[in-house]
């Protein structure tokens, strides 16, 4: 198994996939001759040229409904949105054709289109570059959410859902495209549905998803130290979310913290405390909490913008409290 | 276009307008819910471009009025009148309605309720056509004010840029529900905004299907050849209000009467029996035959067919069974 970055994982799903069936192509702003903004497509232009590697216009409603119509005849394109914030421009596509075609055609048309892009908050990006959109996503029936929080899954996840009759988004992250990780050698497809357990324990459950897998892993680190066994599942499906696992883990540790780094209101946490209460609410020795950032567009001062996000020391602090530490 | 095929086309113009006003009635005696936007008025755009294209073949999408449409790509006008209905024997099973029927297998791809909507949709279906190397085109009608979209603009750009094989239709009927077009619209020529992006364009009479087939002749020759996208303006009036819910009360009734007397059926029907090709007789004959169908085979096929069955609500929302969701090889569930 090799070391490879998130960004390189990405591309090598892609150049397979495309590879593999003439049929797919990928679109964006800049992912061709340029070779993507994170690097995602780099090289793909020079080897499959200008008809599957298409540079588009800035007209992201526009391409991305265009991906779709393409879709529906059958071609699997991989649409790049060079920035979750300009996902908006492309959400009545997104909402009203892909995700609902399926459905008021009585089975007969399908939109089995990818649409990945880097969500999340770098550094001092501004309001208008640091929305975390996966909340929005997961609210719309006849689409797919996933979040894969390491380069494995980021390689396996875009290779199934490539395949999938369904159309995917996979949210990914400003800052994680140079974080490495192992991809297996060998073609991988990750399941675009469930979650995982990344570290086991019996104390308490810290759900992540994405970038905060990463902080429910130092704090669980931290809480090592003191002698509290935390369990860490990545719920890297957003939609569906794995009723079951969440249930499961639930069911051994008793207590639950989400970590999200959107807004808590309507988000992942919001829903993963409803799984909860409808699935193992019996199972609780304390009422759960949500660790999520303030409700508050994000400030470009990097005091301010680091205050408005969680971080791994509130998931510990958290966690005490929790447990009466 | 021959007598024979002016005669065929003057059945299929009068079955559409039976249709629709067959629609009317079964909406008012509470038959059909929702809205409903009819089509009296503007048969020739949908009847006369198809003819000069290929009807199930070349891939067509459109908006909310959409039933003549499908039914000239070849829906059957049973399932298509059923999904008004809201049946499972309607061609969207029931979960679409007017404004969404559906009929792939004849290569009709939809109709859609957001207004420009389908702009890009038509376009990426053409660049699928451009992909796989078909000789097939996409056609894209749409109403005027749909114009105004910005997906109307990034759409012509990309197909223009792309070389895409798409038809952008606009049926001008003057009006986007109660605004009309000059208050909601700078240009009041529609075809001159496709030069904006080189796309080469034309003004048709929407009313004379024979002037619209010709028109659509060119359209359609022109991007099945590969020479890229086309734009064709079909000037038209809708007879009805916009949707059954409009009670049509901005439109002023000189204008109305004027367009009345340019009413695409009389039309059709004057110049077959100006040459002697029908007689009165005859076109009363089509039209009880017409309404015969429509009475004794489609409305009953309609009533009588089956209820969706609520167990099946949560169908159609995701693929069934997709092997991807959860592959054999990896993961940890
Ligand atoms: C995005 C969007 N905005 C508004 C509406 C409401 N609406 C439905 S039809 C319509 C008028 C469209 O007029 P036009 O495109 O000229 O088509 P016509 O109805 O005349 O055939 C409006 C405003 C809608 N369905 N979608
Ligand atoms: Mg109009």
């Amino acid at each position: 198994m090799a070391e490879m970055m998130y960004w390189e994982a990405v591309r090598r799903a892609h150049d397979e996939e495309m590879a593999r069936d003439p049929l797919v192509i990928c679109m964006g702003e800049d992912v061709g001759v340029v070779g993507g903004t994170y690097k995602a497509t780099s090289g793909l232009y020079d080897k499959y040229g200008p008809e599957r590697v298409i540079d588009t216009p800035i007209a992201e409603g526009g391409y991305t409904g265009l991906g779709i119509g393409a879709s529906f005849l059958g071609v699997r394109p991989i649409i790049e949105l060079m920035s979750v914030n300009f996902a908006w421009l492309a959400m009545d596509q997104i909402f009203n054709s892909a995700a609902k075609v399926r459905y008021m055609s009585g089975g007969q048309l399908e939109a089995p289109v990818v649409i990945r892009s880097p969500g999340g908050c770098a550094h001092q990006l501004g309001a208008q570059h640091s929305a975390r959109m996966e909340k929005v996503f997961m609210g719309i029936a006849g689409l797919r959410v996933v979040t894969p929080s390491n380069p494995r899954q980021a390689y396996g996840m875009l290779k199934s859902a490539v395949r999938c009759n369904d159309p995917v988004f996979i949210n990914e992250h400003e800052l994680m495209y140079n974080m490495k990780g192992e991809v297996p050698d060998e073609e991988y497809f990750h399941p675009l549905e469930g979650s995982e357990v990344t570290r086991q324990g019996k104390d308490i459950t810290l759900f992540g998803y994405n970038i905060s897998v990463h902080w429910c892993l130092e704090a669980a680190d931290e809480l090592a130290k003191e002698g509290i066994e935390a369990e860490v599942i990545d719920l890297y499906s957003l939609s569906p979310l794995d009723r079951a696992g969440i249930a499961a883990s639930v069911s051994k540790t008793h207590r639950a913290i989400i970590v999200e780094e959107a807004e808590a209101p309507v988000g992942v946490g919001a829903e993963v405390m409803a799984i909860i209460n409808e699935a193992c609410f019996f199972e609780l020795d304390a009422a759960p909490v949500r660790v999520s950032a303030r409700n508050v567009p994000i400030p470009f001062n990097r005091t301010l913008e680091k205050a408005a996000l969680p971080n791994p020391a509130e998931v510990v602090a958290a966690a005490r409290r929790m447990l009466g530490r | 276009m021959n007598t024979d095929d002016k005669k065929r086309l003057l059945r299929e113009m009068l079955f559409a307008r039976r249709f629709e006003e067959r629609c009317y009635e079964a909406y008012m005696e509470r038959k059909i819910g929702g809205f409903l936007h009819l089509y009296p008025g503007q048969e020739a755009c949908a009847l006369g471009v198809m003819e000069a294209a290929r009807p199930g073949h070349d891939y067509v999408i459109t908006g909310y009025r959409d039933h003549i449409h499908a039914i000239k790509c070849g829906a059957d006008p049973k399932a298509v009148m059923a999904e008004l209905f809201a049946k499972e024997s309607g061609c969207s099973k029931g979960r679409g309605g007017s404004m969404h029927i559906f009929d792939t297998a004849h290569r009709f791809m939809g109709g859609y309720a957001l207004v420009g909507g389908p702009f890009p949709l038509a376009a990426g279906m053409a660049k699928a056509i451009q992909l796989k190397g078909g000789d097939e085109i996409a056609i894209c009608f749409l109403g005027d004010a749909a114009n105004n979209q910005g997906s109307y603009h990034e759409s012509l750009n990309m197909a223009a840029l792309w070389k895409l094989p798409v038809l952008y239709i606009t049926e001008n009927n003057l009006y986007g529900i109660g605004t009309r077009i000059d208050r909601s619209t700078a240009v009041k020529d529609q075809y001159k905004r496709a030069c904006s992006y080189g796309i080469p364009a034309e003004q048709a009479d929407g009313q004379d299907i024979e002037a619209v087939y010709h028109a659509a002749k060119v359209a359609v020759d022109h991007v099945r050849s590969g020479k890229g996208p086309y734009l064709l303006e079909l000037l038209t009036y809708r007879y009805r209000g916009h949707s059954m819910s409009d009670a049509n009360a901005y439109r002023c009734k000189d204008e109305e009467k004027e367009w009345g007397k340019r009413d695409p059926l009389i039309i059709l029907r004057d110049q077959l029996i100006a040459a002697g090709a029908i007689g009165e007789d005859d076109y009363h004959a089509i039209d009880k035959a017409v309404i015969d169908e429509i009475e004794q085979e489609i409305i009953p096929f309609s009533e009588n067919a089956p209820e969706p069955d609520v167990a099946e609500l949560e169908r159609y929302v995701l693929a069934e069974n997709d092997p991807w969701v959860r592959p054999a090889a990896g993961g940890q569930q």
